[in-house]
């Protein structure tokens, strides 16, 4: 009765196939990941201490350690999110709740899009010509910051208008018709249900921003200071860039040196995500309709 | 005894004179007129996209919300032209309205009932526990969430969610309560209490009933109005939908069933 016929068995080694072409795919991309991390790992962890995160390079940064990258990007870091985050989040709050549908708001999200796709040595020579000598803020954290900033808007922007819109609309409706206007209804209904969206967008954006180096290269970022950066205006040097630098501007670089840096950066940036990925899991568990 | 409910002159709460509902170039309602008494339920019966919906939302003034909503027409609210209220936040504020599926906020149970008050700018704590208990035992939910106001509205279970919503709208203290098809999400026995609950409210506000069951209208309406295609086709005395002169032939076949 329930013997296979022929156009059965057909559908069926053709589910097998899939599922296996699909399932190596899917291997092949975890390879990639698995080889960089190991890599860096083997070949950079022997050089990586307590001394080498802490203290200055020295001997034309063949000794020594990575302190002042490595808080040159936490600075550039959070100057950018001081910068991106009200503006994006403000912009997306206005674009998502107020914007009516016409040309203009379509132009202003069509200019988004557009500004996601500005590779990021174009946004170096923006932020070169704009902040560093239109706005005569030299080259500074404060400039690069900047640069970095208007580069990840459109990610910040985009995450928070989803976030805002995964708010049902029956909700907003619900609230409008006890007379709420519009902002009371933001404040108190839409905003806190998508904050933990807009975080993880804000965090997905961090580990981005310390990671670039063509928008700090000309902006604010340099090869090597003698001294920790006092302010905004001060120029600093970043880990990013420090490993461009001592993986292909110094002679005689001790081969585990660039890997140590690279690990560094690139444990910063998965430490970044893995809170973006335990705060999706708790607003997954935490979910409120 | 209907009749007595109607024949009074009470004074009128809701005049609605010419009124016409455009969506673009799309009409949802033409040429409407009728008046709604103080602390009369009206009930409004008829197919969908009749312009039942429309209907509630421009007296709410929602098509400030949507740009395509053009209103025609004239609204009054207690003697005031609704479309030249300058505060439309204070006039929603006096009406309740009940969707027809329930929104519960994603808020606790309490501050979901508290968010009204509090919109309007009510602080204190005493006032709020006041209202939120006294709203909750009108919408007959009360002894099922006293011990869990904590908990989320959003997460109750259908039914309690829309007793929710109305305990919601009576947190205004309407003077008018709207609702929308309020049972088509609800079991038979809530839907047999928040009828109860209505007939109560009816001393103390005057409630607008849309509803697609037929019978929910003849046990609760003490007016009815059969809208069709964005016409209002006849207005009066529930009863007399069912057994007295209709102005239309096609109420009393809507009303028993014969075309749908």
């Amino acid at each position: 009765m329930f013997q296979a016929t022929q156009i059965n068995r057909k559908n069926l080694g053709r589910q097998k196939l899939f599922r296996i072409l699909l399932g190596g795919m899917t291997a092949l991309l975890i390879l990639p990941v698995i080889l960089i991390l190991g890599t860096l790992i083997y070949k950079g962890a022997p050089v990586v201490s307590f001394d080498f995160l802490f203290s200055n390079p020295t001997n034309g940064m063949t000794e020594g350690g990575i302190f002042p990258a490595l808080l040159g990007t936490i600075l550039l870091v959070i100057v950018a999110l001081l910068a991106s985050v009200p503006l994006g989040v403000a912009a997306a709050i206005y674009l998502s709740e107020y914007a009516p549908d016409n040309w203009f708001t379509r132009t202003i999200n069509l200019a988004i899009i557009n500004l996601a796709g500005v590779p990021s040595i174009v946004h170096a020579l923006f932020g070169l010509g704009a902040f560093v000598i239109f706005f005569r803020f030299g080259t500074s954290i404060l400039a690069a910051s900047l640069t970095l900033a208007i580069m990840t808007l459109p990610v910040v922007i985009v995450a928070t208008r989803e976030s805002l819109q995964a708010v049902p609309m029956a909700f907003r409706e619900a609230c409008w018709n006890m007379g709420a206007t519009r902002w009371q209804t933001i404040r108190r209904i839409v905003l806190p249900n998508a904050v933990t969206g807009i975080l993880t967008g804000v965090i997905l954006e961090v580990s981005r921003t310390a990671g670039e180096t063509a928008p700090i290269m000309f902006t604010g970022a340099v090869f090597f200071l003698p001294f920790l950066p006092q302010g905004v205006f001060d120029q600093t040097m970043a880990l990013s860039l420090h490993l461009f630098v001592v993986s292909t501007q110094v002679p005689e670089m001790p081969e585990a040196v660039p890997y140590g840096v690279a690990l560094v950066l690139i444990t910063l940036v998965l430490m970044m995500n893995s809170v973006s990925i335990a705060l999706r899991m708790y607003l997954r568990g935490k979910k409120k309709w | 005894m209907v009749n007595e409910a109607t024949g009074s002159q009470a004074p009128v709460k809701l005049g609605v004179e010419n009124l016409s509902i455009h969506y673009g170039s799309e009409a949802a309602l033409e040429g409407v007129s009728f008046d709604i008494r103080e602390h009369e339920i009206f009930g409004i019966i008829g197919p969908a996209n009749a312009g039942k919906t429309s209907f509630l939302k421009a007296i709410n003034r929602m098509d400030m919300f949507n740009p395509d909503m053009k209103i025609g027409g004239n609204i009054s609210f207690s003697g005031h032209d609704i479309s030249k209220v300058r505060n439309v936040y204070g006039l929603r504020r006096r009406i309740g309205v009940v969707f027809p599926l329930p929104v519960g906020l994603p808020l606790s149970v309490y501050d979901n009932v508290a968010l009204a008050p509090r919109l309007a700018g009510q602080k204190d704590k005493a006032e709020l526990n006041m209202i939120v208990e006294r709203c909750l035992t009108r919408a007959a939910l009360w002894d099922e969430v006293k011990d869990r106001l904590d908990s989320l509205g959003s997460m109750l279970s259908g039914g309690q969610q829309q007793r929710l919503t109305i305990a919601r709208a009576l947190s205004q203290d309407p003077e008018l309560l709207m609702l929308d098809e309020f049972s088509i999400a609800v079991d038979p026995v809530t839907t047999m209490r928040i009828e109860d609950v209505l007939k109560e409210l009816k001393s103390e506000m005057t409630i607008i009933l849309v509803t697609n069951l037929v019978q929910q209208a003849r046990r609760l309406a003490d007016r009815t109005a059969f809208f069709l295609e964005g016409k209002c086709l006849d207005v009066g005395i529930t009863e007399d939908l069912f057994t007295g002169e209709v102005s239309d032939q096609r109420t009393r076949d809507y009303v028993e069933g014969r075309f749908g």
